[in-house]
């Protein structure tokens, strides 16, 4: 379980390309998303969204996993305070996200991969900023290179 | 003649002996093992050899105990020799199981801790700043040092684990319940963690005390107050990890009015513990305001060593990111 990767194509010495896993609450974010590409706004093709119901559903695992299975950055988008559709669910994420902070700053992992937005759902050109400046902030970071797994380690002594 | 006895085999790598311990506390019960098994290799109790274990038949072995964390290439070696030699290999106690205390060294790098180890600590005396190698030749004659690996692993990222028993050390009777088990053949779907499948706080004997709600204004350690024993642990503002750890220790620790500190790893709904209980004491923090959250969080000096205390090696990050390890100040 603990094996998968995300698949990445072989480049050859291709210029790096940041990999942003976002989760998007469906009652803002998401549809700030669509509004975006409706509207023909451009951003940035690096982000992979998955659509959550609330950005409160973005259970800490998560994150963590996207890192493990090899994506460069993690961007949770929300409703912005006090817009939560399930009232409160906003202001857990903000808590959980101070203390993953923290806690990813701990295991070096740098600040600009993990990204917490409030966007409503007639904020289009914020979706489109915010993707297009992590994806800058995260492609001069460079690779998040953690620990090869086990198949790919074979009998490295490392 | 008496049919063959099943044979047992137990080892140590990365981790304090506590593990042995656990088998000494079946106390009575252990003459009920022995009379059941045959313990063919214990090196912390019997003069058996590595040779030994080498002329044994592939398999012959029905069950290895293996405790301890994988640090060394010996260790790593040992591992992949019993693996061999066993139909069964279980991962006893933390250290094997998600890497244990000995895994928060992932925080660090090879050259750092052996720079700490052997020339930093006020302790050490070395002159001649000798460090370890692994292999060292002196008039003739060559002495080898197993290597030292940069990352603590658990033993499933070695080898193929079959069981796990959880704990640190694991509970006797989570042992001898473990025992039964495979000697009576009845045997789970591999990968089980044998003992219960449920959160502590299901066993916890303070259960009742634990509020429907819940909200931390400051989180302590168990040296900033006088703790009450009746009453939960979390509602006293205590990092307790119970409810992101699986059941089966009885509440020890909570018995003797600590809280827990999640030794027995997650239940297996859960992947990262670590992740579970920073969610779970992070949704209790109060305050709506960036600067309110914070405060109450930075009461919490430590999220690494208190969410992973046992199990950062098995979690999803494994270790802190390479080239940002630098050596302590």
């Amino acid at each position: 379980m603990r094996n998968r990767q995300l698949t990445r194509a072989p480049q050859p010495q291709a210029a790096f390309e940041p990999r942003i896993v976002a989760f998007f609450c469906n009652w803002c974010t998401y549809l700030a998303a669509d509004l975006t590409g409706t509207s023909r706004m451009k951003y940035a093709p690096n982000v992979r969204v998955i659509r959550l119901m609330c950005s409160g559903r973005v259970d800490p695992q998560f994150v963590l996993d996207a890192f493990a299975q090899g994506a460069d950055g993690v961007l949770i988008g929300g409703c912005h305070p006090g817009d939560c559709h399930y009232q409160e669910g906003n202001y857990r994420t903000l808590r959980r996200y101070h203390l993953l902070r923290r806690l990813l700053r701990q295991m070096g992992i740098e600040e600009e991969r993990f990204r917490l937005e409030w966007i409503s759902a007639a904020e289009a050109d914020r979706v489109r900023n915010a993707i297009n400046d992590m994806v800058e902030r995260v492609r001069a970071l460079g690779p998040l290179q953690l620990e090869p797994k086990r198949e790919d380690r074979e009998e490295v002594a490392v | 003649m008496t049919p063959a006895k099943p044979k047992l085999a137990f080892y140590w790598c990365s981790s304090c002996g506590g593990c042995e311990e656990t088998v000494v506390d079946l106390a009575e019960a252990i003459l009920d093992v022995v009379a059941a098994v045959e313990i063919v290799f214990w090196p912390v109790a019997l003069d058996f050899k590595r040779n030994d274990v080498e002329a044994m038949p592939d398999g012959s072995i029905m069950a290895t105990f293996l405790n301890g964390a994988i640090r060394t290439a010996e260790q790593e070696d040992m591992a992949r020799l019993l693996r061999r030699k066993s139909g069964l290999l279980v991962a006893f106690g933390s250290c094997s199981h998600l890497g244990g205390i000995p895994g928060l060294a992932n925080l660090f790098d090879r050259e750092s801790i052996l720079h700490a180890v052997y020339l930093e600590s006020p302790s050490t005396v070395n002159p001649e700043s000798v460090l370890p190698l692994t292999c060292h030749h002196d008039k003739g004659h060559t002495v080898e040092l197993p290597a030292f690996h940069n990352t603590v692993r658990t033993l499933d990222q070695i080898v193929d684990v079959d069981y796990y028993v959880p704990g640190c050390p694991p509970p006797p009777r989570i042992l001898r319940t473990a025992l039964q088990t495979l000697l009576e053949g009845h045997l789970p779907p591999k990968g089980t963690v044998l003992a219960p499948d449920c959160a502590l706080c299901d066993e916890c004997p303070r259960q009742d005390t634990k509020p429907e709600t819940l909200s931390i204004a400051e989180f302590k350690r168990p040296q900033e107050l006088l703790i009450d024993e009746k009453t939960c642990l979390l509602a006293q503002g205590l990092t307790c990890i119970g409810p992101a750890t699986r059941a089966g220790c009885e509440a020890l620790c909570i018995q003797g009015n600590m809280p827990c500190t999640g030794c027995c790893g997650p239940t297996s709904r859960v992947q990262d513990q670590g992740a579970k209980i920073l969610s779970c004491l992070a949704s209790l923090v109060e305050g709506k305001e960036d600067a309110e959250i914070d405060r109450v969080l930075n009461t919490i000096p430590d999220p690494v060593g208190t969410f992973y205390r046992y199990g950062l090696p098995g979690s999803f990050l494994r270790r802190k990111k390479l080239n940002e390890v630098q050596a302590p100040k």
